[in-house]
């Protein structure tokens, strides 16, 4: 009886089905987990990155002085610079690099694509936090939300073209199609980035200079300060590994969803007609009539 | 490869003469966008003289887009991007020769549009050999980028809404490059306030021009 349900659907037209053998002798494969090192890591860099964030809000709000010039809003700099740096250098070098080594025949593999992906999106988050820090302290410097500065445009036409290349790692295709593609895409918006650089600053330039990181090395800032502008860049390049290792493991397991998805609503298909086969051959007062349980397999 | 790129620039030039779609879909559109501006900006005309450059450019990039897809889509039916790679031709000549007949449709474009902003915006142009060189080397780096994205997306059943969201931003600086050079020519300023600009685009275009010959081959593989 048992038997006989579970199959019967899948007899006749249905059987000359590619997934038919899948269906009934439906073997899944797990979904892929870290080992317990990589978990442990994951973990650590986690309550590193939680740990230094606080620690720079606390400086940056309640032990740093306020600024001679610009009062109170002289704190943003302690996240801005960091976030930006994360966004424009570290997120958007680890894609290039990761696409690189993706086309790159001898190192190609899903790792590299995979790994790239998630530079991106971690990156995107970063970007848009680059330019709300950046409005937010605009406002009451510059006096408005958005300039058409140089800095701001690339940074904006950079989360555009990350944001394009989300849009087309959305779109349904086999992992290997889907990374080629991806990466064919990163390049040639790396390729550009220079140029718009370029042209973008010849256009407008307003921003005002690398503040740490001049020509000559040496910090104009001092002090406190300093040390909680440092502490900051520290804290979110934790944030940025943690959120890429955290994105990374997600990518995996959607891959493997989307690779076994049909095999595993098969199977549980079959188990629930397992389980009403079960109920309709037990006489017991909870079972209906044996045709409507067929309908429901 | 310059061989296959003369017959593959050819079809594809043969087929627009005879479906004369670019000629009166894409133009018109483009007329249609100078228009819609103008009633955007309203109508003093020396604002829109102002700003002529600029809506010049995106007209243009509009138009773009539009010629892209219609380069794809002969393509599309009947397995004839599979003929065309079965056919033995070079993917590098494939590569320049659909560019090349994608420049041509953008630079009877641009003319007309030209002719349209001097009408319409009362655009007046000091220097007519900056903007001509300012649109050649512009439609060279657009037709580039444009002919790599078109057939990475090729294959995409989102194609018409993916490909200008890609392609757009890629094409920023030829629009700054190209906008300079105009507002140059048109303020009768030295040659030289453009030759950066102009520099620019030639590097724009070298290295898409480059980017597409090698990696043209691979590109149709993934689509």
């Amino acid at each position: 009886m048992t038997h006989d349900l579970t199959t019967t659907p899948l007899e006749g037209p249905a059987a000359a089905h590619p997934y038919s053998g899948a269906a009934t002798n439906t073997r899944v494969s797990p979904p892929p987990s870290p080992s317990t090192t990589a978990r442990r890591t994951e973990h650590i860099i986690g309550l590193l990155a939680l740990v230094g964030t606080a620690a720079t809000v606390w400086l940056g709000i309640w032990v740093t002085p306020p600024d001679k010039v610009q009062g109170d809003l002289v704190r943003l700099v302690y996240i801005h610079p960091g976030v930006a740096w994360v966004a424009l250098y570290l997120a958007f070098g680890l894609a290039a690099v990761s696409t690189l080594l993706y086309l790159w025949p001898r190192t190609r593999s899903l790792f590299w694509d995979r790994l790239a992906a998630a530079a991106v999106e971690v990156g995107v988050i970063f970007n848009i936090c680059t330019l709300v820090s950046g409005s937010i302290w605009g406002k009451p410097t510059w006096g408005v939300w958005w300039a058409w500065d140089a800095r701001l445009t690339s940074t904006a036409v950079l989360l555009v073209l990350f944001l394009g290349y989300m849009a087309l790692r959305r779109v349904p295709a086999e992992p290997e199609v889907r990374a080629r593609r991806s990466a064919f895409v990163a390049l040639f918006a790396a390729i550009d980035i220079p140029i718009i650089h370029f042209s973008v600053d010849w256009w407008n330039t307003l921003h005002q200079g690398a503040t740490v990181l001049n020509a000559n090395l040496s910090p104009t800032i001092h002090g406190s300060m300093a040390w909680t502008l440092l502490l900051g860049f520290v804290a979110l390049t934790l944030v940025f590994v943690w959120m890429l290792l955290v994105r990374y493991r997600i990518g995996a397991i959607e891959d493997w969803l989307a690779a076994n998805e049909l095999d595993l609503a098969l199977a549980e298909r079959q188990a629930e007609g397992v389980a009403a086969s079960r109920v309709a051959s037990d006489p017991g007062p909870a079972g209906g009539s044996p045709t409507d349980r067929v309908g429901v397999a | 490869m310059w061989r296959d790129a003369a017959l593959v620039a050819g079809k594809d030039l043969r087929i627009e003469g005879r479906s004369r779609v670019a000629l009166s879909q894409v133009a018109p559109f483009g007329i249609v966008a100078l228009v819609l501006f103008a009633f955007a900006l309203g109508p003093d005309r020396e604002t829109m003289a102002k700003g002529a450059p600029g809506l010049f450019w995106v007209a243009v990039l509009f138009c773009t887009v539009l010629a892209i897809q219609r380069s794809v889509s002969v393509e599309s039916s009947d397995g004839a991007r599979d003929g065309l790679r079965l056919s033995g031709i070079d993917p590098a000549g494939l590569y320049l020769g659909k560019a090349v007949a994608v420049a041509a449709q953008l630079i009877v474009l641009e003319a007309l549009l030209a002719v349209g902003v001097v009408l319409l915006y009362g655009a007046h142009i000091e220097v007519p050999w900056m903007i001509a060189v300012s649109c050649l080397l512009g439609t060279i780096g657009l037709a580039a980028t444009g002919t790599l994205y078109g057939a990475l997306s090729s294959g995409l059943r989102v194609r018409e809404t993916l490909l200008p969201f890609l392609l757009l931003p890629i094409a920023a600086p030829v629009l700054l490059a190209g906008t300079r050079i105009w507002q140059a020519a048109m303020a009768g300023g030295t040659p030289s306030d453009g030759t950066q600009w102009l520099r620019l685009l030639v590097v724009f275009d070298a290295v898409y021009l480059a980017v597409g010959v090698v990696l043209f081959g691979p590109i149709q593989e993934t689509a």
